[in-house]
């Protein structure tokens, strides 16, 4: 796994994967753009970055050990002594890869156990296995419509319902989901596109400096994952430990209602529909905000989120060719100027 | 012991032959052009002959199915051992060795997609009909791609990940030659491969390169470092220096080109291209040091003549073809959609749903007499247990625009149709159907655009799309019908839109004769008739003429005058027409 804080440039991607870390309420996290920027690596790079989470040994769910989770989703951990024996597991960043079919999904009857032991019970998927992490699409714009809606439903809920094959199981599945694509390839359904909370356009660095430092990274990396890997362990980890501190800062933001007001004001000159975008804002830059250490919500944490929030909900407009992102750009000029 | 030869093979093909047998997993391979025949038989035994005996040497049929590629349930061993069992896919049992595939433009974009995330990752992970598990999976591709010039090539996906692009068309056997190295050779440098290092300066002047040749993806820069390497250790060297990066640039990076770099004659700053020159004074300072351009030179030298025509006449804007590989993605992603499982009365045509066919079966086998204490294992099976997948066949359309673009139409006017256009763009984007762009001005017509369901591409190419000149509108209707058939045969489901005022002046041959012109064009538009594709002509005159009217009639188009269409009405019009 290539390390995270080794990835060149890329700040919005990084930002906005980040944010999720911190606040997974915000939704998933689309990126969208060139072939060869990174986008998988990073994603990928998620899952030795991100804290170690305590789950309940043994459990399909990987559900924490101080909650009812366990319980309500029947996942037949016993306990001992009113406890059940837990441990620390890193976050699961689950891969679907392409080809994967439904069962594998959302969980199906075991067949082998049905088979061999004429034992009807419930193989866990891929939901399950996400359960507290991320769970990763690449070309998202390539998998099969059915599947993807079907992520966006769980995603949502936060929980995996099964009515299949004579099962009838309810499981946890609060996961954010990341989806990465390349528009030359099919553009994304718009119904998708305002169900992921943050979109980011990957562009290729336009610096050659950057570009060079990219390919010099990635070949020392690829003649020597272990030693790149414990090279960049101590910087790795000062960002885990950001993530911590504002994870743990996160309910203490202040968010004073002026900065309410100027994100309404931004959506309204940005004309997007409903209130998802207008949240997703707040949280974003509510989890920025932590992430810097402030304490209070300010214009600045808005601005620097606002193209990520909203740039893919805006409706589109063929007679205007400028993009997203210079319309956020007007937007956040003539809210944030008076 | 025998001595590696000292000179490298003079032409790339040979080249190639050689850094792919060094290094066919690290590059990814390679996508070779033209038809079959005797000069791609000898590349590929050349090829075969470098490589160690025991390499695994698959070819993959192009409409293989996702459980052969990637493994899937076996369904005769499930019946007869009575419990599931895996049967691994290709290219699993591939691993460490060569993947072949004939007609790979054919290859639908989420076989592409498969193929092209395994050779990323050098793993293979399949969550699929109750099978969950990780192999490793680490082989080199040789796709053929046998796409005629203005065919859509092997899908971006793979293509992205295959490090050299070979045309065979036109080479010589003698070409091919290896000047002498051998399997033995090859070994050695294998060997030597990880422990090559790189020159200071070599990995700035590639990246440099790429930037300057506007190829976006990393990808270029790694894969023309890998080959280098694979020079560096074929030739017993420690470090990769300029002239094996030169040798790698030519190789990897001139079919990723999407524009030429400045002329270095007036390699001032103003002429720079844009997009590389952060307004910072050291970005340029960087950008002028590029010393004595071996490596812009050997990529220049290497560009096709096509691509280098293509990319002077449209600096790169458009997607551009190259090595027999049209840019513009025209595969379209058509699958079925699975909507279910149904019992199935007979199999034939029909495909079977292997897991929902079994989990049928088990609840019955204690009633069929089946035991697994006395070592019964296999499973009894009965016609009513036979189940197959549903598939909702969605017919794509794909929109074919024709936009008269001559001097018949005024500017003003011209910018009011592609305004139409942009606002049916949209429509069509929001149906995700595709869409194709023909426009005819002068003495020709020119499909700007492909099928393609990037609407951004399509509003480019017609925000760039020049009007004036002669009316040819017979060549107009001809290139539309001809686009229309391709669609077609593609599976797909073609709508003509014509948007002219039904006037012509420049008759199918080229020549300005007004009256010829308009029989031709009535010519060509009964042709289309004949054809039976769904079309409209919407009339851009600004007083409605009998003239294009009778031009509908004759292609059995559905008329709309502009005057009188907004962009909802001329897209009902061609729904209710598609539908």
């Amino acid at each position: 796994m290539f390390p995270f804080s080794a990835i060149v440039g890329q700040q919005d991607m990084k930002q906005a994967l980040l944010i999720a870390a911190v606040d997974p309420t915000v939704g998933g996290v689309l990126l969208f753009g060139d072939r060869g920027t990174g986008k998988s690596t990073t994603v990928r790079a998620l899952a030795s970055l991100l804290p170690k989470m305590r789950a309940v040994v043994g459990c399909p769910y990987t559900c924490p050990p101080d909650s009812d989770d366990c319980d309500a989703a029947h996942c037949g951990v016993p306990r001992n002594n009113g406890k059940r024996k837990h441990k620390l597991f890193p976050v699961p960043v689950v891969d679907l890869p392409l080809g994967v079919t439904e069962d594998r999904v959302v969980g199906a009857l075991d067949i082998e156990k049905a088979l061999v032991h004429g034992e009807k019970s419930f193989e866990p998927g891929l939901l399950a296995r996400a359960n507290r992490g991320f769970l990763y699409i690449d070309e998202v714009n390539l998998l099969e419509d059915h599947i993807v809606d079907l992520l966006l439903d769980v995603a949502a809920s936060g929980e995996n319902l099964v009515e299949r094959e004579g099962l009838s199981v309810r499981h946890p599945a609060r996961f954010v989901l990341v989806g990465s694509g390349n528009p030359e390839e099919g553009e994304l359904r718009p119904q998708l596109l305002d169900r992921f909370g943050l979109a980011v356009e990957v562009t290729t660095p336009t610096d050659v400096r950057e570009r060079v430092e990219v390919i010099k990274r990635r070949d020392v990396y690829e003649s020597d994952a272990v030693a790149f890997r414990k090279k960049w362990s101590r910087k790795d980890g000062t960002l885990r430990r950001k993530i911590v501190n504002a994870r743990d800062a996160l309910p203490d933001i202040e968010v004073p209602d002026e900065m309410l007001g100027k994100a309404a004001e931004i959506c309204i000159a940005l004309a997007t529909d409903g209130s998802r975008g207008e949240l997703t804002l707040i949280r974003a830059a509510r989890a920025t905000a932590a992430l810097r250490g402030d304490d209070t919500l300010t214009p600045g944490h808005l601005e620097q989120v606002a193209h990520l929030a909203l740039g893919h909900r805006l409706r589109r407009n063929p007679l205007d060719e400028s993009s997203a992102g210079a319309r956020v750009e007007r937007a956040l000029e003539s809210v944030m100027g008076d | 012991m025998r001595r590696a030869p000292k000179r490298l093979p003079d032409s790339d093909a040979a080249m190639a032959t050689l850094i792919l047998a060094v290094d066919p997993h690290g590059l990814g391979g390679a996508i070779l052009s033209g038809m079959p025949g005797l000069v791609r038989d000898r590349w590929l035994d050349n090829f075969r002959a470098l490589l160690p005996a025991e390499t695994p040497w698959r070819k993959i049929p192009v409409n293989v199915g996702e459980d052969r590629l990637l493994g899937g349930l076996d369904f005769a061993a499930t019946l007869a051992s009575g419990k599931p069992v895996f049967a691994t896919g290709l290219l699993e049992v591939s691993d460490g060795g060569i993947v072949l595939m004939s007609m790979a433009e054919r290859a639908s974009p989420a076989v592409a997609a498969m193929i092209g995330g395994v050779l990323e990752r050098g793993e293979l992970r399949i969550e699929r009909d109750g099978v969950a598990r990780t192999a490793g999976s680490r082989f080199g591709m040789i796709a053929f791609d046998e796409s005629l010039e203005d065919e859509a090539g092997v899908a971006d996906g793979l293509a992205e990940r295959l490090a050299l692009r070979l045309r065979l068309v036109g080479v010589d056997l003698g070409e091919l030659s290896l000047a002498g190295w051998r399997a033995s050779d090859v070994a050695k440098a294998r060997e030597r491969l990880d422990s090559i290092g790189v020159a200071d300066g070599v990995v700035e002047r590639l990246c440099q390169t790429a930037a300057l040749f506007g190829i976006a993806s990393a990808r270029g820069e790694l894969f023309a470092l890998r080959a280098a390497r694979a020079v560096a250790a074929l030739l017993g060297l420690a470090k990769v220096g300029d002239d094996e990066a030169a040798i790698g640039a030519r190789l990897v990076l001139p079919h990723r080109a999407t524009r030429l770099p400045p002329d270095d004659a007036d390699n001032d700053e103003s002429s720079q291209p844009p997009p590389q020159d952060s307004n910072e004074s050291d970005g340029r300072r960087e950008n002028k040091d590029i010393p004595d351009d071996v490596l812009v030179d050997a990529v220049r030298a290497a560009l096709p003549e096509g691509l280098l025509a293509l990319l002077q006449r449209d600096g790169g804007r458009r997607r551009v073809s190259a090595g027999g590989r049209a840019g513009p993605r025209a595969v379209s992603r058509r699958r079925g959609r699975p909507v279910g499982v149904r019992q199935a009365e007979t199999l034939a045509g029909t495909r079977l749903n292997v897991l929902a066919t079994l989990k049928a079966a088990i609840p019955w086998q204690p009633l069929r007499g089946r035991s697994i204490d006395s070592g019964d294992v296999a499973l009894r099976i009965r016609k009513e247990d036979l189940r197959v997948t549903r598939f909702e066949d969605s017919v794509e359309t794909t929109t074919v625009f024709v936009v008269d673009a001559s001097g018949s139409q005024a500017a003003r006017r011209l910018a009011e149709v592609k305004g139409a256009v942009e606002l049916l763009l949209n429509d069509c984007y929001v149906r995700r159907d595709q869409v194709a762009l023909v426009a005819f001005r002068g003495a020709d017509a020119e499909v700007l655009l492909s099928p393609t369901r990037a609407l951004a591409r399509a509003k480019r190419s017609l925000a760039a799309l020049p009007g004036g000149g002669g009316t040819p509108l017979a060549s107009g209707l001809d290139a539309a019908r001809e686009l229309a058939e391709s669609i077609a045969h593609h599976g797909r489901v073609p709508a003509i839109v014509l948007m002219t005022d039904g006037r012509a002046n420049i008759a199918r041959d080229g020549k300005a004769d007004i009256g010829r012109a308009e029989d031709d064009a009535l010519t060509a538009a009964r042709e289309l008739y004949c054809e039976g594709f769904r079309s409209l002509l919407v009339d851009t005159a600004r007083h409605p003429k009998p003239r294009a009217r009778a031009l509908a009639d004759a292609m059995g188009a559905h008329y709309v005058p502009l005057p009188q269409a907004d962009a909802a009405t001329i897209s009902a019009t061609v729904q209710a027409h598609a539908a």
